[in-house]
């Protein structure tokens, strides 16, 4: 059984449909990529995950469970957290503080909420600018704190993204081994990304969006020799 | 050192009185009191929650005519005002707050403004509960001398930041400030935005409650172009917290001090006095450009500025 499952996902915004019947699941302990051009409904369909919109038809099920009618705050309760692609650091908080407060989630008290916070600190390599505010961090460790304050809800499923947008080549790397070192703590993830070089080496499978509509499924050499996605992609021979 | 300043400062406090101020400057300690106590309540919701009130005067009224109808219609003491005021309080905040805080900055300002008027003209119309326009007059004094009331006052406000100082340091404190600085953040962190933002509330209203159930005790008289008053209680409360500083500990008790004695000051002046709102008006401007943070806030900025004074 998946551990999260799409059926049917749509979401109209009046008369765009920013989605359209989505269906796809994603298998405990992988990688899974969401690829597509700009545009292409990806990060409508991890607000709709996540809870921030409610799907215009279908339903998003978790561990079997049905969470498209929940609320953010109670599905990551459940175990999905995420980060954004505009990062949303909490400014005026200090690092430390940043993270303290997502693993107030599981943490019964203040020591433990700390003791959790450091660790994640620690293994997202951003242990030394804690007591930084968040709001003077450079764009690469904000991103790294999206994932650690995602990673201090200890949730089951991770939704990255665009984590590595924007990045140089050596941030990049940094983030490719927070990503896979994230996986080897028996986190499932799905992950939006354009960097072609990061979805194709660390995902199992992808998904290509091409205007809402899910237009590809299958591992990464699938897609990149499917003539649909190249496509999307690229546009069409004749018209080109 | 800088652990035991609160309980330092309490205690040079406690003693205050024992140096024979004259009647007029009890009164005017006691207004500062009571107006940190307004301020810190109103710093817990609108410094660290974020949520921006405009019409705090509906808890400071609602916590002043609890105390004032008992009196008048039960013809219990007013003093059984302070502990009602919580039950009283907590209703007309969670209506304040299922109304209000589904909205989002600046809406939720002019809602809770709103508000505020409505409770106003509310209890000018209730004639027959309220007393209207008439107001509600204590005719028995529990004391004549000033003292008694300084230690309740003292007591309420020692008890409001020693609370407030608990909660920020809490789990409560840093929803709160998540909840603050990006509320969509907040919610996807697995924070029950509209949970705790109604707790901030709640506490809030309960605490500004307190103060004007004091202050039906103290002045012996209310009614409501006073106690729901809009520009004399709502922006007063705004402009002690923005003044002292936003977010701080000691904010809304500078704050008071500043704004209380600089109202007396003001107001002392032949001619200017009557305008004295519009030296308010002003001094927010100037603060707001200069010192953003408040005094409390941006004190580093101050003294780096009277160090470069005194050595040039």
């Amino acid at each position: 059984m998946s551990l999260l499952e799409l059926r049917g996902i749509s979401k109209f915004f009046g008369g765009l449909a920013a989605l359209n019947s989505v269906s796809f699941g994603v298998n405990k302990g992988e990688i899974f990529g969401l690829i597509g051009p700009n545009g292409a409904g990806k990060t409508t369909l991890f607000n709709v995950v996540n809870g921030f919109y409610k799907p215009s038809k279908g339903e998003v099920l978790f561990n079997g469970r049905k969470i498209s009618n929940l609320k953010p705050h109670q599905i990551c309760g459940l175990g999905i957290a995420r980060t954004f692609q505009v990062v949303k650091p909490l400014q005026r908080m200090t690092v430390l503080d940043n993270v303290i407060a997502s693993a107030f989630l599981r943490a019964k008290s203040k020591d433990q909420a700390e003791e959790i916070a450091v660790e994640t600190l620690q293994f997202s390599g951003l242990y030394d600018d804690r007591n930084i505010k968040s709001k003077s961090l450079p764009l690469g460790k904000r991103k790294r704190l999206e994932i650690a304050r995602a990673l201090a809800t200890q949730p089951e499923l991770l939704l990255f993204d665009e984590s590595c947008a924007g990045l140089n080549p050596s941030e990049l790397n940094e983030s490719i081994e927070i990503i896979k070192k994230v996986r080897e703590r028996g986190v499932t993830i799905l992950i939006i990304e354009h960097h072609m070089k990061v979805i194709m080496s660390i995902s199992d499978r992808v998904v290509v969006l091409n205007y809402g509509e899910k237009i590809a499924e299958g591992t990464p050499m699938e897609i990149a020799n499917n003539p649909l996605v190249i496509e999307a992609y690229l546009g069409d021979a004749q018209s080109a | 050192m800088k652990r035991f300043l609160p309980l330092i400062i309490l205690a040079l406090l406690a003693i205050l009185p024992l140096i024979g101020l004259s009647t007029y400057m009890m009164h005017i300690v006691i207004l500062v009191i009571m107006w940190s106590v307004i301020g810190m309540a109103w710093n817990l919701l609108g410094g660290y929650c974020g949520q921006v009130s405009f019409g705090h005067a509906a808890y400071f009224g609602a916590g002043a005519y609890t105390a004032g109808i008992l009196y008048f219609k039960l013809g219990l003491s007013p003093w059984w005002g302070l502990p009602l005021t919580i039950i009283v309080v907590t209703v007309v905040s969670l209506f304040i707050g299922f109304l209000c805080l589904r909205l989002r900055g600046p809406f939720f300002a002019l809602a809770t403004l709103a508000m505020g008027e409505v409770f106003r003209v509310t209890s000018e119309n209730l004639v027959d509960f309220t007393g209207g326009d008439l107001g509600i007059l204590i005719q028995e004094r529990t004391w004549v001398e000033k003292i008694w009331y300084y230690y309740i006052i003292l007591f309420i406000a020692a008890g409001t930041f020693f609370l407030i100082k608990k909660v920020i340091e809490s789990k409560l404190g840093y929803y709160f400030v998540a909840i603050r600085e990006d509320q969509d953040a907040a919610e996807s962190l697995g924070i029950n935005t509209t949970l705790y933002k109604t707790i901030a509330l709640c506490l809030s209203g309960i605490l500004t409650g307190f103060a004007g159930a004091f202050y039906t005790n103290y002045m012996g008289y209310i009614d409501p172009k006073v106690v729901f008053a809009l520009h004399d209680i709502s922006i007063v409360t705004i402009m002690v917290v923005m003044v002292g500083g936003v977010a701080t500990y000691w904010g809304p008790v500078i704050g008071a001090i500043i704004m209380v004695f600089l109202a007396e000051i003001i107001r002392s002046i032949p001619w200017l006095g009557v305008a004295h709102h519009t030296f308010f008006g002003i001094l927010l401007i100037v603060i707001i450009i200069f010192l953003s943070n408040g005094i409390a806030g941006d004190f580093p900025k101050i003294k780096r500025l009277f160090r470069i004074r005194g050595t040039s």
